[in-house]
């Protein structure tokens, strides 16, 4: 079995350890003996036909414009499509705030998204920073780093990825946090996000090996790390905020 | 050319009653034994007297040199410290690191007497990236130094364009007799300070060896400033500093000034260099300086370039320049080795991916994966407070990879150790050469040295407040001293 994952703009949109989750997929997979191939698309570059997960992290603001501007037309068509297909995604921060329909910064013109997750965002007043917990139905609790500006308001065709326990989450009002569409997740968890919350990095995985391999039911794997990670970062969240 | 000495100035009551204020709460704090009392007598002391640090360092006769940088300001400041001293100056200093306006006033208060006459002639500062462009307004230094600007801690500044953004205003507003001593090897410090009235003296490394063969994951500023275009590397250094050029439009590292060649690094212990003065500023004939340094890696060679370009722009002799250099030790845990229970554990601060990797790079011998071996017993202890930084994201972006060929055993502890633990499981470490240690640090650290043998050495790494956690331990047991006593 062989999965290939896209890291979208990984060179540009890559501040907050984002590249942690990239890792998580990748050994997570190769330890259950499935080959990955991790592809890197830059800008001007296509998006290939046989992506498993896409990952795409959070950037600074003159990054986000180059992005925005390279993911209108057809590259940003070929992601919703895969992800219409049962392509497995996350976005984390910047990514997110790019796959809703578009970021309205303070001073400047709005930057249109794609329109993959119905959402929009803009830039608020205040910074939210810091360690969060969000309640979850079907990962069960995940924890998570906040460090963003932007507000997030979700629209009817997305659910939210859970409620917030610790923290500000989307946009510090309505208690959510995050989006899911099909099997893409957004959010604006650093950590990096997925070592630590291996439920959820499976299912992402799962759910890419799935587009191409057909339903399939992975391995366990020792998680005695992970589940400790876990349990000491909802810890210092609580102790924290 | 020293400026006039200011004429005396009238008795500032003001300025008096937040001196003394400041210099009681400080022997208090000291009497009661909590710490170093560096930051909070300033806090009081600003209270009283917000112009406090300006009124201090305007009597100071030399004038003020200010070093700032995400990696290296304390190494720098205290390096340009002792080879002014040296030189025969008098030397006032922030030297214990509390580097925010309110430590920096505490510490020149406690360096003046209670009328306000410093006790020196030339004041050095260490300064905080977030605080750097507020300490510029309030001295008006004569020599900056700028060592680099990396991600570190971004929860507690903002991103890496803010910080710039502010960094460009308090370098274009420098007077023309004012010098920046600029690490041009930075393609965003090279940016920041082009085209500014400040004379600007640039220093870089031109160096065969001790090349990295690709740019590690840590990197920033990969972009050029001028055109957008990725920049590509002739030589690659530390992180993203190097001999940097844009393919497209042309844009390149400038000149330097004062080049750092020939390094020789000699393990944990120290490191060579010929320091070339190839465009003195002072007018005289372009020359080279062989220094040792009594501290290891290659970053330190960056620090005492800088350094010596500093003290260069103040008119030191050459000869100062060789001589503090030689004798200078690291600073207050930024790398030490310490006897304990017939083990010799080697410690060396990490707080930011760059340092990290550079650490790294350091105790292994190598930036090259292939023939990367580290083989002696590690313990990484990281903690999350507020002086460490709350986010650890930055953990995923250090390359521990490099360790996942040597048969060292590893050891996570600290706040965030199963953390710490499960990076290294991700970055390929077979479990049995990992070991998440439970509880408080001083329990980490016995069972630690009880898995290393007798007469064997010990890297430890922590972030800051671990590191103070782990050498109270160690003081507590005999085996190393406290800070403010150095």
């Amino acid at each position: 079995m062989h999965l290939t994952i896209a890291w979208l703009y990984g060179s540009k949109m890559n501040i907050y350890g984002d590249r942690g989750n990239v890792l998580a997929l990748t050994q997570r997979a190769r330890w259950r003996g499935i080959g990955v191939d991790v592809v890197e698309i830059g800008i001007g570059q296509p998006i290939p036909p046989n992506v498993g997960v896409f990952f795409f992290g959070g950037g600074q603001d003159q990054e986000q414009i180059a992005v925005s501007n390279d993911l209108r037309g057809a590259k940003g068509a070929a992601i919703k499509a895969a992800v219409e297909d049962g392509a497995a995604l996350l976005a984390v921060c910047g990514g997110y705030q790019l796959l809703g329909h578009e970021y309205r910064p303070h001073d400047a013109a709005p930057l249109p998204g794609i329109g993959l997750f119905d959402l929009v965002s803009e830039a608020g007043p205040e910074r939210f920073i810091g360690n969060v917990v969000v309640e979850t139905e079907r990962w069960g609790t995940l924890v998570g780093f906040e460090n963003h500006s932007g507000l997030t308001v979700l629209g009817p065709g997305v659910a939210p990825l859970g409620r917030v326990r610790v923290g500000r989450g989307n946009n510090g009002h309505d208690g959510t946090e995050g989006a899911v569409y099909r099997r893409a997740v957004g959010c604006y968890l650093h950590g990096a996000l997925l070592p630590k919350n291996p439920a959820l990095a499976d299912w992402l995985l799962a759910g890419g090996l799935e587009r191409h391999h057909g339903p399939l039911e992975l391995p366990p794997l020792d998680d005695r790390y992970e589940v400790a990670a876990h349990a000491s970062a909802v810890g210092r969240a609580e102790r924290t905020r | 050319m020293a400026p006039e000495s200011p004429s005396r100035p009238r008795p500032d009551l003001r300025l008096g009653a937040a001196l003394a204020a400041a210099k009681l709460t400080s022997s208090a704090i000291r009497a009661l034994g909590r710490g170093g009392g560096t930051a909070a007598p300033g806090l009081l002391a600003d209270r009283l007297d917000p112009a406090l640090l300006a009124k201090l360092t305007a009597r100071l006769p030399r004038g003020v040199v200010v070093v700032a940088g995400t990696n290296g300001k304390t190494t720098v400041s205290r390096m340009v410290a002792d080879i002014l001293e040296a030189d025969g100056s008098r030397v006032i200093h922030n030297r214990s690191g509390s580097n925010l306006v309110r430590g920096v006033a505490a510490a020149f208060a406690a360096q003046a007497s209670v009328g306000g006459d410093p006790r020196g002639e030339i004041g050095v500062i260490e300064t905080d990236e977030a605080a750097f462009p507020e300490i510029v307004r309030l001295v008006s230094p004569r020599v900056v130094v700028l060592n680099n600007l990396f991600r570190d801690q971004l929860d507690r500044y903002g991103e890496l364009d803010a910080i710039a953004t502010k960094w460009r205003v308090a370098l274009a507003a420098l007077p023309e007799t004012a010098t920046l001593v600029v690490n041009v090897d930075d393609p965003a410090l090279a940016s920041l300070s082009d085209g500014i009235a400040a004379r600007r003296l640039a220093f870089g490394l031109d160096e065969g060896r001790h090349r990295l063969v690709s740019l590690p994951h840590a990197a920033d500023a990969a972009a050029c400033r001028r055109c957008g275009a990725d920049l590509v590397h002739d030589a690659l250094y530390v992180s993203h500093l190097g001999a940097w050029r844009c393919p497209r439009c042309g844009l390149a590292r400038p000149p330097l000034d004062i080049v750092g060649r020939h390094i020789e690094l000699h393990g944990v212990e120290s490191l060579r260099a010929r320091i070339g003065l190839d465009r003195p500023g002072d007018g005289g004939q372009p020359r080279a300086l062989d220094v040792s340094v009594g501290v290891p890696g290659l970053y330190n060679a960056y620090n005492a370039v800088a350094a010596t370009a500093a003290a260069h722009a103040l008119g030191a002799a050459d000869h100062a320049i060789v001589r503090a250099l030689g004798a200078f030790r690291s600073a207050f845990g930024r790398i030490e080795r310490v006897q304990f229970r017939d083990r010799t554990l080697t410690m060396a601060l990490v707080k930011n991916p760059v340092g990290f990797n550079e650490v790294l790079r350091m105790l292994t011998g190598t930036g090259d994966p292939a023939t990367t071996t580290l083989t002696v017993p590690t313990l990484i202890a990281i903690n999350d407070l507020a002086a460490d930084g709350r986010d650890f994201s930055w953990l995923w972006d250090v390359d521990f990879e490099l360790l996942a060929g040597g048969t060292a055993p590893l050891f996570a502890a600290g706040l965030r150790g199963p953390d710490m633990a499960n990076r290294l499981r991700y970055a390929g470490i077979p479990p049995e050469r990992l070991t998440l240690l439970p509880g408080d640090l001083p329990t980490a650290l016995e069972a630690f040295v009880a898995a290393v043998p007798e007469g064997a050495t010990a890297y430890v790494l922590p972030t800051y407040t671990a590191m103070l956690d782990l050498r109270r331990a160690l003081a507590a047991l005999g085996a190393v001293e406290t800070f403010w006593k150095q």
